[in-house]
């Protein structure tokens, strides 16, 4: 039913102060040939505990399978603090702080977050957060253009590192105000995009490149050249990078060589999902984006700032709303009108109860793990690691035969063995990226690694596992 | 009431270096000090980053704190206009927090994500009745990227019909922002059309405006003048004979669940806010969920992913089932969880439940906007029904007595009430758009009534306890202007430790 409190005494002298003779009434200005049939498509209804049995058996089918997918989602720890506050209706239930001063805690929270993804990331400027990491390189593009005051380009050089998920949304949403997302090839060998293939643009006209730290096979790219190169050729650098390996990794603020004339990259993006958020089947997730002060104006999204009330006490609200669609119309930034406020609570305790030597912890362990499970597989006759490149917390395997077949036998106990490359990346031959992070013991990637064995090679079974 | 001393520190001023809450991360062994080791040192970080040191304890008072200096729906009426600040039922979000809900990659093969894809397709299924759409996809993440997709939809009919010369989207002037920002998004111009003094779209103008270049029209019904648009078969028909589409923004889909379907009205494409009609939760600004739904002709162009069930088994769509889509707009499928708590809602609701939704929304603001036009108040259309929502237009007061929207909406926050949405539609002088929803009590309606008499009263007796509001928040009113012009938007890292 409804959540509705009206009795129906309520009913009639509503209506009766209305001036109506009945409920029906209030919809007479509705064309009587509009007025919709009974619904068909909406069964009856439940109580909440039928609901709650539904709902119970339909998440026991799915049940909770051994995962090694990563590929921008990534399962961690998540303390249980962080949602225990984050449901707080206080929390849940509010809107945008539109009412600044009723609001206070909201806006205290997206200030200390801002400041967090600035500390993270190296930068100046965070905005309140974006619907996810792909739409957010969407936006960073559209930022580059906007704010590459030099050069009038709608063309981003985009390698083929970079999630390829993420180039379709950007495809999708930059597409229309036409721009041109340029693809690179990457080196073979060491699974990172090298400077030789960016010689043939150099002297063009790009407004930015695009470089994800660490990129789609899970990859340390060469940052610091990446960088210089990009700026010696005029294009803004636009990152992508995961906030957990920024405990660990050099920040976007400071990639380049010391002796480069400027450093640093010019917008930071990516999926916040890590900080906190579970997987949840793909979001509710956050796109987090920051940059350097100067671009402030060209960044999309809320921004808050801390400011002064009437009697000269500290206080939070939105700012800048200058740049956004409530005010500028079809002038406006971006259509964006909300932020992932949630989410992005969720991540600021995250933040805050991991610090940056618990957030370090969770990196390297991250990083351990996938090396673990790296050497387990690759003992496994028949697999090998594709990329010599040294790399975070994934890895992509190699395989002598389709994996499709492997993963759906996988499945079958219980396993997700990671994402399918080959459809997407031929020219890697059968080919799986995996990811283990710190909730994964030796005995999860010691199962694995057997049941892939006696999956590839059946002999096994009678031999035992490596 | 919020507490007018409750205040808190920034957490970065709370911790001592060296303060941990050291449960929550893993603990150090030599494989992961090894890994750690193995980053080459031009790709390490020399500095950690300057986040908080702080102890559990100190990070759930913190943060619980930060909590109570919010209004929320939970814990005050938010008579939001556009919005529809409802109860958000909790079970909701119980059901959607089950761990296996939670705990699943959604890059899980689909024979770990039946029980989830199950509730996918129902909710495509359940929203495609209720609009009277012939498909509907659930990935857009918000109302704002639901409108993106729909105009897009719109841009990829033209392109596959070698039409792209159809490049103009007809808006109303008092549309929400988001419908002209969207169209720029999307390469297309924007005409604006002004509507008649009883809030109707102007026919004349709309007549004068279409033609070879049209690509369509963005309309909300209910408009978000708060009244329903009564001409809408004559507009649909002079968009649709001059070739265009009309687009439904569902903001105020509410107003009219189970009453009017916008299929029926003539609509080609709508996005609903899953957050706003079917309750899932604002989040203090999101996540929200923006499900699109088109009828025939759009039906090629939906952005995948999308579920179908074939044989009784679910599976996604991908680009390869569906070569005409405009694409994805999310790394994965959108906002997932959000969408399995309108599930539940739309469950615990039914059939019968939509209709009331509507019957009662409309019953509560027709309600308070009588008993504000008793107390003394002025509604910017006054011959009109309100639907769900409906105007309040302060010219007078501001003219009489010099106060402003914003004061009375500050003042409401003094007598325990969120403010209604102040100055939209723009073309409204000193307006509040007052959206109560169904879920509110007949005496909490009576309540706000009467803090708006007693602000009413204040105007002329005791005016600067409007200018002045407001006097019981955690804060007084805060200076807009210094936060644009001297920014402040984080804690430099020098004070930070």
């Amino acid at each position: 039913m409804a959540f509705i409190p009206h009795t129906t005494e309520d009913v009639a002298e509503m209506l009766s102060l209305i001036g109506a003779n009945s409920i029906g009434e209030l919809f007479d200005e509705i064309p009587a040939a509009l007025l919709a049939a009974p619904l068909q498509g909406v069964p009856p209804a439940l109580s909440e505990m039928q609901i709650g049995r539904l709902m119970s058996e339909r998440a026991a089918l799915d049940g909770r399978p051994l995962s090694f997918i990563g590929a921008g989602a990534y399962e961690h720890h998540i303390p249980a603090p962080v949602w225990a506050i984050t449901t707080r209706g206080e929390f849940y239930s509010a809107y945008t702080p539109y009412q600044a001063e009723a609001s206070q805690g909201t806006l205290q929270v997206i200030y200390e977050y801002q400041s967090m993804m600035c500390a993270l990331t190296g930068m100046e400027v965070s905005n309140a957060s974006l619907y996810d990491g792909a739409s957010a390189l969407a936006e960073a593009c559209l930022t580059a253009v906007r704010a590459h005051r030099a050069s009038s380009s709608r063309r981003i050089l985009m390698p083929r590192t970079v999630n390829p998920t993420y180039c379709q949304v950007a495809q999708t949403i930059a597409g229309n105000q036409n721009l041109v997302l340029q693809p690179v090839d990457f080196d073979r060998s060491a699974g990172r995009t090298l400077i030789d293939a960016l010689r043939p643009y150099e002297g063009e006209d790009y407004a930015a490149l695009v470089v994800q730290q660490p990129n789609y096979f899970g990859v340390l790219e060469q940052v610091d050249a990446l960088v210089d190169w990009a700026h010696a050729n005029d294009m803004l650098v636009i990152a992508v990078v995961n906030p957990v390996s920024l405990a660990v990794l050099k920040p976007p603020g400071e990639w380049g060589t010391p002796a480069a004339a400027k450093r640093g990259a010019d917008i930071v993006c990516g999926e916040g999902q890590a900080l906190g958020v579970p997987l949840s089947s793909g979001g509710p997730y956050f796109g987090f984006m920051t940059t350097r002060m100067q671009y402030v104006r060209q960044m999309p999204g809320r921004i808050v700032g801390r400011t002064v009330d009437a009697e000269g006490r500290e206080g939070f609200t939105l700012t800048l709303q200058a740049r956004e669609q409530h005010i500028r119309r079809s002038k406006a930034n971006s259509n964006i009108c909300t932020n992932q406020g949630l989410t992005v609570t969720a991540a600021t305790i995250y933040l805050s109860l991991l610090g940056a030597l618990g957030l370090a912890r969770v990196a390297e362990a991250s990083m351990a793990r996938t090396r673990e499970l790296t050497a387990a597989l690759t003992a496994v006759r028949g697999v090998r690691a594709v990329f010599s490149g040294e790399g975070f917390h994934e890895a992509v395997l190699g395989f002598d035969r389709p994996v499709g077949p492997l993963l759906a036998a996988l499945a079958q106990r219980g396993i997700q063995g990671g994402v399918d490359l080959t459809e997407r990346f031929p020219e890697l031959g059968p080919s799986l990226l995996v990811c283990a992070t710190e909730t994964k013991t030796s005995e999860d990637i010691a199962r694995f690694a057997r049941a892939v064995d006696e999956l590839q090679n059946p002999a096994a079974l009678s031999r035992g596992a490596a | 009431m919020l507490e007018k001393s409750l205040r808190e520190p920034l957490i970065f001023t709370i911790g001592r270096s060296g303060r941990r809450a050291p449960t929550q991360s893993p603990p150090p062994t030599p494989a992961a000090a090894a890994a750690g080791r193995a980053i080459p040192a031009h790709l390490r970080r020399s500095v950690p980053p300057a986040l908080p040191e702080v102890s559990e304890l100190q990070v759930v008072r913190h943060f619980t704190r930060l909590s109570q200096l919010n209004f929320s729906i939970d814990t005050h009426f938010y008579p939001l206009g556009s919005c529809t600040m409802k109860y958000n039922p909790k079970a909701c979000n119980s059901y959607a927090m089950l761990p296996e809900f939670t705990g699943r990659h959604p890059l899980a093969p689909d024979n770990h994500s039946q029980g989830f894809l199950a509730c996918l397709f129902e909710l495509q299924e359940m929203l495609q009745d209720i609009t009277g759409m012939q498909g509907v996809s659930l990935t857009p993440m918000a109302g704002a990227q639901g409108e993106f997709a729909g105009v897009a939809m719109i841009r990829a009919y033209r392109r596959a019909r070698g039409d792209l010369a159809r490049n103009q989207i007809i808006v109303p002037e008092a549309a929400h922002g988001t419908n002209p920002a969207t169209a720029t998004m999307c390469g297309c111009e924007v005409r604006e059309i002004p509507c008649d003094v009883n809030g109707d779209v102007d026919l004349e103008a709309l007549r004068a405006v279409v033609g070879p270049r049209t690509a369509g029209i963005m309309l909300t019904n209910p408009s978000t003048l708060g009244v329903f648009e009564r001409k809408i078969e004559a507009v649909a028909r002079i968009v649709h004979e001059a070739g265009g589409l009309l687009y439904y923004d569902g903001a105020n889909l509410n107003a009219i669940l189970g009453k009017v379907r916008p299929g029926d009205m003539g609509f080609d494409v709508i996005h609903m806010n899953l957050h706003k009609t079917f309750s899932t939760p604002h989040g203090g600004g999101g996540p929200g969920s923006g499900a699109v739904g088109v009828g025939a002709r759009l039906l090629p162009f939906l952005p995948i992913p999308m579920v179908a069930c074939e044989a009784g088994r679910y599976r996604w769509l991908d680009e390869k089932d569906r070569p005409q889509t405009i694409g994805r707009l999310s790394a994965f499928m959108g906002n997932a969880g959000v969408n399995l708590r309108a599930y539940v809602y739309m469950r615990l609701l039914g059939r019968e439940g939509m209709v009331r939704v509507a019957e009662f929304a409309a019953l509560n603001a027709n309600y308070l906007l009588r008993r504000l036009l008793a107390a003394g108040f002025d509604a910017a259309y006054p011959m009109r029904r309100a639907s769900h929502e409906f105007i309040i237009t302060l010219k007078r007061q501001n003219r009489e007595y010099q106060v402003t929207a914003m004061d009375v909406a500050k003042r409401l926050l003094d007598y325990g009430f969120h403010a209604p949405t102040t100055y939209f539609p723009l073309l409204v002088p000193e307006c509040l758009l007052i959206e109560p929803t169904e879920t509110e009590t007949k005496e909490d309606l009576d309540r706000f009534c009467e803090a708006m008499s007693e602000i009413l009263r204040e105007m002329s007796e005791e005016p600067q306890k409007l200018t002045g509001a407001p006097f019981t928040m955690p804060v007084r009113r805060l200076d807009d202007v210094r936060a644009a012009k001297q920014l402040d938007l984080r804690v430099k890292p020098a004070t930070s430790s």
